[in-house]
């Protein structure tokens, strides 16, 4: 196997880990905008979002009453589609070799 | 950080809209002319691994959490250009599939990530690998600063919006405050795992690193 593309799979791996078991583990505090939006005050003018009731909004899959299983789902789906639509732009996008820089 | 819809008002929003539309189009440009077969691949994957590192919430504070914003990181493994899509790809995965940062903040969010994320990150990380002598740990060392700088530099993009179009009416100074003290601690969190995943990547292929090249390629073309 090319050493390229043996960075590419271990790369790619890890993310489906991170976002398909590690997220369990991250904490559920607010993030810093919304722990300064709500000590200051204005965290009550956030409007609820267009998707909210999407099938993988706030990162679980609807349905799924398991929340490891649905979060894991939701972070591995995440990945997948992110992996797709990103090299998929730039693959189109790249110098076709031989042209010159 | 992903701000949602009803902080900012519309007319502010649209505006940004305009400004992260205008950046992302000459990213594309700017992109078409560093992307090659090597490297492509290695954006794609940058996206995937900063979607997937943004899920991971760190505690930094008392009942405060922070993620990876992954601009500097992004932008010295491949480049400001394709570093900016790569992040407009990972915020607009969020919003549209995970109801993640509102849809009419969507600019607002792009201009704070993608672009001064990023273009901060990249400033700092080539002002720094300057200063310091050539060889690779100096790379994890820009990675660090780049990537704790960066995040302060986005957050300040928030108050900027907040104070051109804030729907809330506390004073400015209060809101830059807390966000420059909450967002530099989140940015040490960002520094450490920018110098850790850019240093995976140098350890081993180097020559794909964008903001390592730069440093080799005079000593390459001499040589050969």
């Amino acid at each position: 196997m090319k050493k390229q593309s043996k960075v590419i799979i271990v790369g790619f791996v890890l993310s489906l880990f991170l976002a398909g078991v590690v997220s369990n583990y991250a904490s559920s505090s607010p993030d810093g905008l919304e722990k300064v939006a709500e000590d200051i005050g204005f965290l009550e003018n956030a409007k609820e979002h267009t998707n909210s009731d999407g099938l993988l909004a706030d990162y679980g899959v609807k349905g799924v009453e398991n929340e490891r299983l649905s979060t894991g789902a939701a972070g591995v789906i995440g990945v997948l589609a992110t992996a797709g639509v990103s090299t998929g732009l730039f693959l189109v996008l790249r110098r076709k070799s031989g042209a010159s820089r | 950080m992903h701000i949602p819809d009803g902080f900012i008002d519309i007319p502010t929003s649209v505006a940004f809209a305009g400004l992260a539309a205008t950046g992302v189009a000459i990213s594309l440009k700017g992109a078409k002319s560093t992307l090659d077969e090597k490297t492509a691949p290695l954006a794609g994957l940058t996206a995937t691994f900063i979607f997937a590192v943004q899920m991971l919430n760190f505690p930094v504070a008392a009942g405060t959490s922070g993620h990876l914003l992954g601009g500097a990181l992004a932008a010295v493994l491949v480049g400001p250009w394709a570093a900016s899509l790569a992040l407009t790809v990972v915020l607009l995965m969020q919003a549209l599939l995970f109801a993640d940062g509102g849809l009419t903040a969507l600019g607002l969010n792009v201009f704070n990530m993608s672009l001064i994320g990023v273009w901060v990150g990249y400033l700092i990380f080539t002002l720094v690998k300057k200063l310091l002598p050539k060889n690779k740990s100096s790379i994890s060392v820009a990675a660090f600063l780049a990537g704790l700088i960066s995040v302060p530099f986005a957050a300040a993009g928030f108050v900027l919006q907040y104070a051109i179009g804030g729907t809330a009416t506390f004073s400015i100074s209060q809101v830059l405050t807390a966000m420059l003290g909450t967002h530099f601690l989140i940015g040490i969190g960002e520094g450490v795992i920018t110098a850790l995943a850019v240093g995976a990547v140098m350890a081993s292929r180097s020559d794909l690193v964008y903001g390592y090249k730069g440093s080799t390629q005079l000593l390459e073309t001499r040589v050969k």
